[in-house]
């Protein structure tokens, strides 16, 4: 609670934050996810991937870890690719928000996840979202990335089935606009 | 002999296939146990024991009780009546030493992690936050966390059970009768030839799978609901009844998207089990979802093994005995496969080798450390990872390449079928050929001849060629073995097929894929066999009301045992379907010949498709007499035999001599799984599966303080790789057949983490053999390898330090 109120005092929220058990302190923040405009009250603590997943129901943003260290939870905070663990509800307000779900367009797949279908780089599936979400702010960086800016730039995803051999290889694929 | 294969040719079995599964998981709309949201759904937060050994004096749950939200706070002793146990399905002896296993504990806690208290509340926030209110009294009692020193008995795990030792499991060879004594072996090899005697450190690791385990029971209907982030969903249906007296055919258990698992979801789990229980007290439904710090202490661990090695051979390096002497740790209880994880390994430590003599004996032991139970390979790994390094120390010792000396001891193709000295009759193989192959795509030459330019020149990064010939046994399992060895259940598969009236079909398996893409090859196999398009098959699993019988997927054995039953239904499934197409072709049956989806008559152009027939028998409007007007067939299969995957492995290594940092230079593997489905999906089995082989070597462990306490207990500590901390790799494969099942599969799901860490360990060892050095302990981390290259020489023996890595660095101070 310390960190929260320090938090909340330097990003000038409340500076009245009570304990969770105590009446919680609701804040209103208006978000755009996946095109739609929402306006929800939230606790000052709830994460933003809470957020998505509890009050809006954008399941497909899953949570593996408590550390930021899995990154299943990646999404696209005005464009930028962050772990929405590490990041309030409260932050998001007045920002765009894109998930996995929102991705896909006309019924057609993003690039990204074609090549992830393609190539074979995804199992169980748990980590594909926050995945795929990283491998499209890696190549809006670096649209032409070698190996091994490949492997460095999904370093803070991790996935326990596919040894990430396929996952490196469908970003290739997308980088190399569907050519194996 | 090998068998050769001479299958007719097939349009779906064995074409890259991308997975039907993609497109839901690609696109987020999944359904994790943990999406399911149900009306009026409370949450759960566990209260957990901080302590590795404590008597529970007191459980204060009033603070917690009247926190906001708060629905209801569950102790052990609330809950005692109904709660049910975690069991063991497999002691391994008569007299095995079993501690009852309660979900959530009354009075007495066996390590830190268990459960003392359940809170109830209308948001999981709210739950969390009251779980810190409820005080917990305890009486901290010593506890003990190293299995030798739990072999004295000095500090009981169990104080009531007066012992640690849990249970002694042996097979002699002599005894058997499947070869001779091991023991006259090696004394004959300490006169006139070589005995090599290692002591090996399998580390203790966690499966790590990226879905946290969930688990939503809804008790509001008739039949009990519980979804639950399982591999097994009936074998969780059975524990469940049979522990808690809730009649089986009022439990429904759900699979749904299952997030990975590899072995750490094949227990049932002291959560699903008091979720089901508050759920039942409080009547509505309730969700469970551990943090990932809870799944790392509180789920079942894998591997921890101390093995005593003694390999006895002439002086030309022909193995005459091998003797194998394993401690395992179960850790506070004897978990669902418990003490059969390690002796899985017994018929496998003599892996693809002709040893005249052989005994395996495997003490299991109880400790204050959270249970242990299979992870990938389970039991395998650790044999491999036993033979594969001593067969690397007595090339050393001989003075020739690790690879002739392998060659020198293997089973050759020619004598198949192979009954081993560990009594295991292995049917097809052809280690020649994966053994060429891979040395062949590894230039394993040209490699060699690098390590030797690097030698000579003294480079201070040097280069170190593993080499990992392994077998394993897969497709669990013959249910009749499995009755010998005393385990709780069969080892069959179970499907069905469903021909629907507008021409589609509908597979039901018993197996749970996890991630392994069962639904797109049980698709590609029943469009094959029943000759329909890939698109017209949707297979169906993980629900014991859709799939009510199964054994669930785990051990290789979902293509093996579950495949094969798939492939009788479908056979079923034609023969029923015969007479009827001769009835409306106005034909003997003994004319209908069935291709590729058609019915003909022999010698004529008349035929019938098997989709108009599914149409007929849906109106059965004209349907022959005496028949049942429906085509569905089912079948239950019960292998004969396991079936053995086998494989080379190579991997290269650079070790830098002045930092102890290792790079993976190369990683070539040539793996016999036997005839594939679906190279695409096997691919990426093998990948996974040997990242996770590598982390065992490199990275991955346990650790625990002196109190018990489990530090590596988030993924800040415990350091799964990254992709920045692989590399891409070669795989290809050799082909023979398996002869247990029709398709001549064998199995891949473990292969590649079998295999690996040996690799990757006789690597480094290799590169350092040199200095004198001859073992580094798992994981060998940069400062392992370091703390060896430094103390070479001044340890005779030539090992490395053993000790576990600290967490902190105690010489350095204070701990920041």
């Amino acid at each position: 609670m310390a960190y929260l109120k320090t938090l909340a005092r330097q990003q000038g929220w409340h500076d009245d934050l009570k304990h969770p058990t105590e009446e919680s302190q609701m804040t209103r923040i208006t978000v755009t996810v996946d095109d739609v405009s929402y306006t929800d009250e939230v606790e000052p603590r709830t994460l933003l991937v809470h957020y998505l997943r509890e009050q809006l129901g954008k399941t497909g943003t899953v949570v593996g870890c408590d550390t930021s260290n899995c990154g299943a939870c990646t999404v696209h905070l005005d464009g930028v690719s962050v772990k929405s663990c590490n990041v309030l509800a409260v932050q998001a307000d007045g920002s765009t928000v894109t998930t996995i779900e929102g991705l896909a367009t006309d019924g057609r797949l993003h690039p990204v996840q074609e090549a992830f279908h393609e190539c074979h780089a995804l199992q169980c599936g748990y980590c594909t979202p926050g995945m795929i979400m990283q491998s499209i702010d890696l190549l809006r960086d670096n649209p032409d990335p070698t190996e091994q800016e490949i492997r460095e730039g999904l370093e803070g995803n991790l996935c326990r089935c596919t040894g990430y051999h396929n996952i490196v290889k469908a970003v290739q694929y997308a980088a190399a606009g569907g050519a194996k | 002999m090998t068998v050769t294969d001479e299958r007719p040719a097939t349009k779906e079995v064995g074409s890259r296939r991308t997975r039907k599964e993609d497109q839901r998981l690609i696109t987020g709309r999944t359904r994790w146990t943990d999406n399911i949201q149900l009306p009026g759904m409370l949450h759960l937060a566990m209260v957990r024991s901080p302590f590795a050994h404590a008597k529970v004096l007191s459980v204060d749950t009033a603070a917690a009780k009247g926190a906001p939200g708060v629905m209801g706070v569950f102790t052990g002793a609330d809950l005692a009546e109904t709660q049910g146990a975690n069991i063991n399905a497999w002691p391994i002896t008569a007299d095995q030493v079993t501690p009852t296993h309660l979900p959530v504990v009354v009075d007495h806690v066996a390590c830190a992690g268990e459960i003392v208290a359940v809170v109830a509340a209308r948001s999981a926030a709210a739950a969390r936050d009251a779980a810190e209110l409820v005080d917990v009294d305890y009486e901290e009692l010593p506890a003990v966390l190293d299995m030798k020193e739990a072999l004295t008995d000095a500090v009981l795990a169990h104080p009531d059970l007066g012992t640690n030792k849990s249970a002694f499991w042996t097979l002699d060879s002599a005894e058997a009768g499947t070869g001779a004594d091991v023991d006259e072996a090696i004394a004959k090899a300490r006169e006139d030839g070589i005995v090599i005697e290692r002591e090996y450190r399998q580390q203790r690791l966690i499966p790590a799978f990226m879905e946290p385990r969930s688990t939503v029971v809804d008790p509001t209907g008739e039949q009990i609901v519980i979804w639950s982030a399982t591999q097994v969903p009936h074998i969780l249906r059975f524990c469940i009844a049979a522990t808690t007296g809730i009649p089986e055919s009022k439990i429904r258990v759900i699979a749904p998207d299952v997030g990975g698992g590899f072995g750490g979801k094949l227990q049932t789990t002291p959560e699903e089990f008091a979720t089901l229980a508050v759920a039942r007290k409080l009547g509505k439904p309730v969700k469970y979802t551990e943090t990932r710090s809870e799944s790392l202490l509180s789920g079942h661990h894998g591997r921890d093994q101390w093995q005593r090695l003694t390999l006895s051979a002439e002086k030309d390096g022909t193995v005459t005995g091998f003797k194998v002497e394993l401690l395992a740790d179960l850790g506070a209880y004897v978990a669902i496969v418990g003490g059969g994880v390690p002796v899985l390994g017994a018929w496998m430590f003599n892996s693809i080798y002709k040893f005249p003599a052989y005994r395996f004996t495997v003490q299991t032991i109880l400790t204050n450390k959270p249970w242990v139970d299979a992870y990938r390979g389970a039991g395998r790994p650790e044999a491999t990872f036993g033979i594969e390094r001593m067969m690397d120390e007595l090339a050393a010792e001989v003075g020739v390449d690790p690879l002739a000396i392998r060659e020198k001891n293997w089973i050759t193709h020619e004598e198949f079928p192979f009954t081993t000295v560990a009594g295991m009759t292995y049917d097809s193989g052809n280690y020649e050929a994966a053994t060429a192959r891979a040395t062949e795509l590894f230039d394993y030459d040209g490699m060699r001849a690098e390590q030797r330019r690097r030698r000579e020149s003294g480079d201070p990064v040097q280069l170190g060629i593993g080499v990992s010939t392994f077998t394993e046994m897969c497709g669990l399992a013959p249910s009749r073995i499995l009755g010998q060895l005393n385990y709780g259940a069969g080892g069959w598969e179970h499907a069905s097929i469903r021909m629907l009236a507008t021409g589609k079909v509908e597979v039901i398996t018993g197996t749970s894929p996890h991630g392994q893409g069962h639904e797109t090859a049980w698709s590609q196999i029943v469009a094959d066999r029943l000759g329909i398009p890939f698109e017209d098959v949707e297979v169906l699993h993980g629900d014991t009301q859709i799939a009510p019988r199964g054994l669930d997927t785990y051990g290789s054995r979902s293509l093996v045992v579950g495949g094969e039953a798939v492939v009788r239904a479908a056979d079923k499934v034609i023969e029923k379907a015969k007479p009827v197409a001769a009835h409306l072709l106005e034909a003997d049956v003994a004319d209908i010949e069935f291709t590729d989806g058609t019915f003909g008559v022999r010698g004529t152009d008349k035929g019938i498709g098997i989709a108009d027939l599914a149409l007929a028998a849906f109106a059965a409007h004209n349907w022959p007499d005496g028949l049942e007007p429906s085509l569905d067939a089912e079948a239950t299969f019960d292998p004969d035999n396991f079936s053995f995957p086998h494989g080379t492995h190579l991997c290269a290594m650079e070790v830098d001599t002045e930092t102890g940092a290792t790079r993976m230079r190369k990683y070539v593997c040539v793996d016999d799984v036997g005839v594939i489905v679906n190279p695409l999906i096997v691919e990426g089995q093998v990948h996974g599966g040997l990242v996770q082989g590598i982390a065992q070597a490199l990275w991955e462990g346990a650790e625990f303080d002196d109190n018990g306490t489990l530090v590596t207990g988030s993924f800040v500590d415990y350091t799964l790789p990254t992709a920045a901390d692989t590399i891409s790799f070669v795989t290809d494969h050799t082909t023979s057949p398996s002869t247990t099942n029709t398709l001549g599969t064998k199995g891949v799901g473990e292969a590649g983490t079998i295999a690996s860490t040996p690799a990757v360990v006789n690597a480094i060892v290799d590169a350092l053999r040199p200095r004198g050095i001859h073992d580094v302990e798992m994981p060998c981390t940069p400062e392992r390898v370091w703390r060896a290259i430094r103390s070479a020489g001044a340890d005779s023996a030539g090992a490395a330090p053993s000790a576990a890595q600290p967490h902190f660095d105690e010489s350095e101070g204070d701990v920041q």
